[in-house]
């Protein structure tokens, strides 16, 4: 099937199932333009003619069975249809076909993350065009749900449990994607870059391309770049995973400690313990956040146990080791 | 409750003459917060839930205003995440529940009956004191931290976050007991205190409406009251039965919360439809066409209401099944509801119409009731609303509904009955412009809102992209239309308040019931028990007598 | 009851009984209109206990070990005591309306203060039963085996982890009360989930003994004015409504007590 073109009233439809949502769609919307004129139409119609100064004395005009039996029966036939199309359109939505391309994503408070077939993870969705893809959903802390406008895709990420959509893309390019269930906000106060994060800000692009090109991204995703330090690897971990919206690296204390310095300094728990930050406890604060919590923060960190690998923890580190 | 009925009652008019009316019966604060009159306590409730509307506007007001631009506005997020929960709670738990049945019912439902009275005075009082109890509940919430779950307060996000959530919801909850006793109460005065004469089939359609609508107030609110209950619960001990981190389970959260929510939003329309039945019985002076079949869909809409609260559940993750089925059963609500839509128009014809701002609002609510059902069906049809779902379009949806609907429904009420509560006529001309604008208003408001929706604008979002702005702008300036609206609205009253002409016991020339009292009416509605001989639309069988004011411009002719 | 003990006393106008409010046209009126009243509010508090009960419904079937564990933690003879005590005191309840009907003053009263000392022995039962939870860490929610509350190792309640009462740490606002403390431990042999059942059995039968106190009240109300002899066989509307409420405290514990104590 071919992509649709946008409307003024629908984004373009970009996947095998937007043409039937689309036509179930105008269906509704013309039976809806037809009755809303034809009623209203008349309603107006008798306005004027019956207006008082024109007809003075109202006319009493008795029962009509056959009228009243008809609208209340006739419309029984457009509900049964459009109920009969949304219904067939929504079991193959929830039916994904045998042979899809999987990708976990998971939703936490306020990012999203892509885990792709060969282990790897980004913060980006790309996704081959032709091909079923199946995003098994989840979320690790309340409700969001993922949103695919050109796709007419939607499904609640719930916290235990997994929701699944699945799609097809038409045509390659870029479109946006959005967190569709309220999740709240970080706060009324901005990150060091003047953006806001909280629910409006849990979107981004969905990247959808030739199956190479899919391919090399997949396949990016496993290591440094080409050319790239481990430590700026671990840079790119901090910003595509959104360290950033928690620690700063210029020492402003934001919701965790700031990670300027923190290699070799000397930290006190809530326990009332000490630590040395090197490179188990490191690894441990990113794994296992609540293990052991820096004295003076809330436990607010997720962890990453299953989102960053130990290379990756690895580049971190050493991301943090730079950071004098 | 059992206070009510057993105490040795020597009626609260005895001391006085039953004769005067009751804005004179007695004088001072005091008379008025101890009444057990309908009617006194109807118009204390007129004043709070108008005091609701006006702070719920106001928190709208806000929200648009920050949409206004791309980026920060005038608050930050978490500020605007309090300001809309605020914006809904508030009207819909303070507003618009109480708005129809508490206040303007409470004042004509016993009249319409020639009753003296509700069944139970005290509890009417009693109900009163409950909504004034919940509401301060509710508005400690916003100087205590402020409230940022969303009217729906879904866990665990409502589980989880700051702010005090506990308050807004125990004053949910208490507010809840405030709509069942109303509801209740008004139950048993409709089987119970019908004057002589006044069988069911012959009960003006506005109480066809409150039956309705009290049915789904006593059997649905106690579980939104269990509902909240649990969560505050599970907030501070966290019980384990919502939050999936102890094992509960957040989808059951949403089956409770639209087990009542859906039936509210049916308890929200059918007083609004119920007025509108009356104001085009009125205006158009002849019989509602199809008197029962109006009658029983409101009823069909009440027992419907049950059985769909799954539609909003659509993208959660239950059952298949039950999706198919909600889906299916929402589909038939339409029924009812396109009957009396029907009916209306039907009633139209070869009636004579006289536009007044009532009848105009009656009008309005046609167009716009319309409108939010169908694009109601958008939502209720699988597929669509995949797509639809947590979208502007939702968000123009229920506006059309719940403000274009019930909130114009309301207003056209407020002014038909205006002249009985108050006494007083009003600014026709003056309240014709106030009723333009906000027409214009609401429609520029809201309109573009369902071509965001369905382009993908999701809801709740304290910024959006780009190719969103120019119709959040338009949506912006529609709402200080709207906003203006009700200010020269505002002034209409208060001005018809201080200096409005005494207004005949019929100004509108009605044949209902209640219109044969005086205005305003005395402590005991009637002077001696009415038997009623005629069905409250039958123009044809109304005296001259009954009719007798007639239209002002008639009273000029005879 | 049949109402109609009432009609011969007030016809016509200005010769109203001093019981009949003044918006009612007869007595008898004036009594269905009561009787109608507590039955919608009769269904009203189904359907608030309804909502519980559909949760148990759902967790029971999720979790049938976790019941079947759990409840073994439910003293059976004080629950079987106290629904012997409840049907008993409905017995005495609706004898109350009984004597009323019949105008016999005293004896009304008696089986009143019958029904209220029912009321009040449920109570008792019911706090011991709850201090032996609170002893046994059997808490709902985060609370559930918390330290302050946990068991001694032999299982046979008391305090272990504090010398400090277990209201004090509550008092002084850290406590169970702790949002974070988002696993509860175990307690005795029973898994963390049984923090839920707890959960749904403090809920449940807190409701209820909250409608309990609210009868008595109510029984109280209606013992105070049958001394004063407001009612007469013509006119006991208070006795019968306060009867009915009566019968729904005592209905939903007969669902209440097989549900949570005997699910095994
Ligand atoms: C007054 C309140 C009110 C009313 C009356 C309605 C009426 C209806 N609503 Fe609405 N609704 C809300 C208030 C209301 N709603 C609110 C507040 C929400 C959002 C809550 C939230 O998430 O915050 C919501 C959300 C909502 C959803 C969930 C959307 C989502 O979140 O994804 C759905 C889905 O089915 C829905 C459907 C309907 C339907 C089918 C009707 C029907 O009753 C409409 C029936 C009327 C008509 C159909 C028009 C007249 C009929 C005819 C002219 C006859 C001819 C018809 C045919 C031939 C078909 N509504
Ligand atoms: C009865 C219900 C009701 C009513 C009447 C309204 C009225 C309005 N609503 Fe509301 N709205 C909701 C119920 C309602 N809303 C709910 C339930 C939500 C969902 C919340 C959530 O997501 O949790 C919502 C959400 C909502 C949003 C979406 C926010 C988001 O998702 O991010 C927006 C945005 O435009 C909005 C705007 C408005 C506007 C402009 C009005 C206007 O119509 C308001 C007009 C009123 C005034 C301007 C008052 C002015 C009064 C005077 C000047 C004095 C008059 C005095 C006398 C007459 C005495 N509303
Ligand atoms: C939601 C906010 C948040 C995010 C996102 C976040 N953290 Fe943290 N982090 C915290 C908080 C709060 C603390 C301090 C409390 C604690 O130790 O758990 C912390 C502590 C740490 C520590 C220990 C610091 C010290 O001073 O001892 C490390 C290391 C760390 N985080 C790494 C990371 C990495 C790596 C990422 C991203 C991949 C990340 N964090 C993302 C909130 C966050
Ligand atoms: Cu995540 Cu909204
Ligand atoms: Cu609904």
């Amino acid at each position: 099937m071919n992509p649709t073109e946008p409307t003024i009233q629908l984004p373009g439809g970009w996947s095998t199932l937007s043409p039937s949502v689309d036509w179930t769609y105008y269906f509704i919307y013309w039976m809806s333009v037809v009755l809303f004129v034809g009623i209203i139409g008349a309603a107006l119609y008798f306005v004027w003619k019956y207006e008082r100064s024109k007809h003075p004395k109202s006319e009493p005009t008795g029962h009509n069975l056959p009228l009243e039996v008809g609208w209340t029966v006739a419309p029984v036939i457009f509900l049964a249809l459009i109920f009969h199309w949304g219904f067939e359109q929504y079991v193959s939505m929830t039916s994904p076909p045998a042979d899809t391309l999987d990708i976990r994503v998971r939703g936490r408070k306020w990012s999203w993350d892509f885990e792709y077939p060969n282990g790897g993870h980004s913060p980006e969705l790309h996704v081959p065009v032709g091909r079923a893809v199946r995003l098994l959903i989840s979320s690790e802390d309340v409700l969001h749900a993922f949103f695919i406008p050109v796709f007419r895709v939607k499904r609640d990420a719930v916290p235990g449990m997994y929701g699944t959509l699945w799609f097809r893309a038409t045509r390659t390019g870029r479109a946006p994607f959005y967190c569709a269930e309220y999740c709240g906000a970080a706060g009324n106060t901005p990150a060091q870059d003047g953006s806001y994060a909280g629910h409006f800000n849990m979107r981004g692009e969905i990247t959808i391309q030739t199956m190479q090109e899919y391919l090399t991204f997949e396949e990016s995703l496993l290591g440094p770049h080409p050319g790239e330090s481990t430590a700026d690897w671990g840079q790119r971990m901090y910003r595509e995973n959104q360290c950033f919206t928690c620690h700063s690296t210029d020492g402003t204390r934001m919701a965790g400690p700031s990670w300027r310095g923190l290699f070799g300094r000397q930290e006190r728990m809530s326990d009332g313990n000490g630590v040395t930050v090197e490179e188990n406890y490191l690894r441990q604060s990113i794994l296992d956040p609540s293990a052991r919590v820096v004295e003076g923060f809330q436990p607010v960190m997720p962890t990453y146990r299953g989102t960053l690998n130990d290379r990756q923890i690895d580049a971190i580190i050493a991301y943090i080791r730079t950071l004098h | 409750m059992a206070t009510d009925v057993a105490v040795t009652d020597q009626g609260h008019g005895h001391e006085l003459d039953p004769n005067l009316n009751y804005l004179q019966a007695g004088r001072g604060v005091l008379s008025w917060l101890v009444t057990l009159d309908h009617k006194r306590i109807g118009v204390m409730y007129l004043i709070s839930v108008l005091t609701a509307f006006f702070m719920g506007g106001v928190f709208a007001l806000l929200v648009r205003l920050e949409l206004l631009f791309q980026g920060r506005t005038i608050m930050g997020p978490e500020t605007y995440n309090r300001a809309f929960t605020l914006h809904g709670a508030i009207m819909v738990f303070l507003f618009i529940i109480p708005s129809v049945p508490a206040a303007l019912g409470n004042f004509v439902l016993p009249m319409m009956l020639g009753a003296k009275d509700v069944a139970f005075p005290r509890l009417n009082l009693l109900s009163f004191y409950i909504y004034v109890v919940g509401a301060i509940f509710a508005l400690y919430s916003i100087i205590s931290g402020g409230v940022d779950t969303g009217w729906t307060f879904y866990t665990p996000y409502s589980t989880g976050t700051n702010g005090s959530v506990v308050s807004m919801t125990l004053g949910v909850f208490i507010l809840g007991f405030s709509s069942i006793l109303t509801g209740l109460n008004f139950l048993v005065t409709m089987h119970k205190l019908r004057a002589p004469g006044l069988h069911w089939r012959r009960m003006p359609l506005f109480l066809w409406g409150m039956y309705a609508t009290s049915i789904m107030q006593v059997l649905a609110t106690p579980v939104l009251a269990i509902t909240l209950l649990l969560l505050a619960v599970e907030r501070t001990f966290g019980l384990g039965i919502f939050d999936p981190a102890l094992g509960g389970d957040p989808v059951l959260f949403q089956h409770f919360f639209w087990f009542y929510s859906h039936p509210a939003v049916y308890i929200m329309i059918v007083p609004g439809m119920a007025i509108v039945s009356e104001l085009f019985a009125t205006f158009t002076r002849r019989a509602i066409f199809g008197y029962f079949a109006v009658a029983m869909s409101s009823l069909g809409l009440a027992l419907l209401g049950f059985i769909v609260w799954g539609h909003h559940m659509f993208t959660s993750g239950q059952s298949e099944f039950a999706t198919m089925a909600f889906s299916a059963l929402t589909m038939l609500v339409a029924i009812p509801s396109g009957v009396k839509v029907f009916n209306w128009t039907a009633t139209l014809y070869k009636g004579s119409i006289w536009l007044t701002t009532p009848m105009l609002y009656a009008l309005a609510f046609l167009v716009q009731f319309t409108i939010g059902g169908l694009t109601g069906l958008f939502c209720g049809t699988l597929s669509v609303d995949i797509h639809l779902h947590d979208t502007y379009f939702i968000v123009a949806h229920f506006h059309y509904v719940m403000m274009g609907g019930t909130v114009f429904g309301f207003l056209g009420g407020l002014l038909y009955w205006w002249p009985k509560i108050t006494g007083k006529l009003y600014d026709e001309r003056l309240a014709k412009v106030s009723w333009f604008f906000v027409f214009v208003g609401f429609n520029a408001t809201f309109l573009v809102q369902f071509i965001m929706g369905s382009q993908g604008m999701p809801r709740r979002y304290f910024d959006y992209l780009p190719e969103f702005g120019r119709y959040h702008a338009f949506s912006t300036v529609g709402s200080w239309i709207l906003g203006l609206g009700f200010l020269i609205m505002a002034w209409v009253l208060v001005k018809s308040l201080r200096s409005g002409p005494p207004s005949p016991p019929n100004p509108w020339g009605s044949a209902g019931y209640e219109w044969q009292s005086a205005s305003p009416p005395i402590v005991l509605n009637f002077p001696e028990v009415p038997t009623i001989t005629r069905g409250p639309y039958d123009y044809h069988l109304a005296t001259e007598e009954e009719l007798f004011d007639g239209f002002p411009e008639d009273r000029a002719k005879k | 009851m049949s109402a109609g003990h009432g009609a011969e006393a007030g016809h016509g106008h200005g010769e109203h009984p001093p019981y009949l409010a003044h918006h009612f046209d007869t007595p008898e009126q004036q009594f269905d209109t009561a009787k109608l009243g507590m039955w919608v509010f009769i269904c009203t508090e189904i359907l608030m206990f309804g909502g519980l009960f559909v949760a148990y419904g759902i967790f029971r079937s999720l979790e049938p070990d976790v019941f079947t564990m759990a409840h073994h933690h439910l003293d059976r003879i004080m629950g079987a005591v106290n629904t012997v005590v409840l049907l008993f005191s409905s017995l005495t309840a609706a004898l109350a309306v009984r004597e009323a009907q019949l105008g016999n003053q005293k004896k009304t009263s008696l089986y009143l203060v019958i029904t209220i000392a029912c009321a009040a022995i449920f109570l008792v039962v019911k706090y011991f039963e709850y201090t032996h939870k609170f002893h046994d860490g059997l808490l709902p929610g985060r609370c559930f085996g918390h330290p302050w509350f946990a068991g001694s190792p032999d299982g046979h309640g008391g305090f272990s982890g504090s010398s400090t009462p277990w209201y004090m740490h509550i008092l002084q606002g850290d406590g169970c009360f702790d949002r974070t403390m988002a696993r509860p431990l175990q307690v005795l042999d029973l898994p963390a989930r049984g923090n839920m059942f707890f959960g749904l059995y403090f809920m449940m039968t807190g409701l209820h003994g909250v409608h309990v106190v609210v009868g008595m009240a109510i029984l109280t109300w209606v013992l105070w004015r049958n001394q004063k002899g407001h009612f007469s066989p013509e006119y006991f509307t208070a006795v019968e409504i306060g009867a009915l409420y009566w019968h729904l405290v005592d209905l939903v514990w007969i669902y209440l007590f097989p549900l949570l104590y005997l699910v095994g």
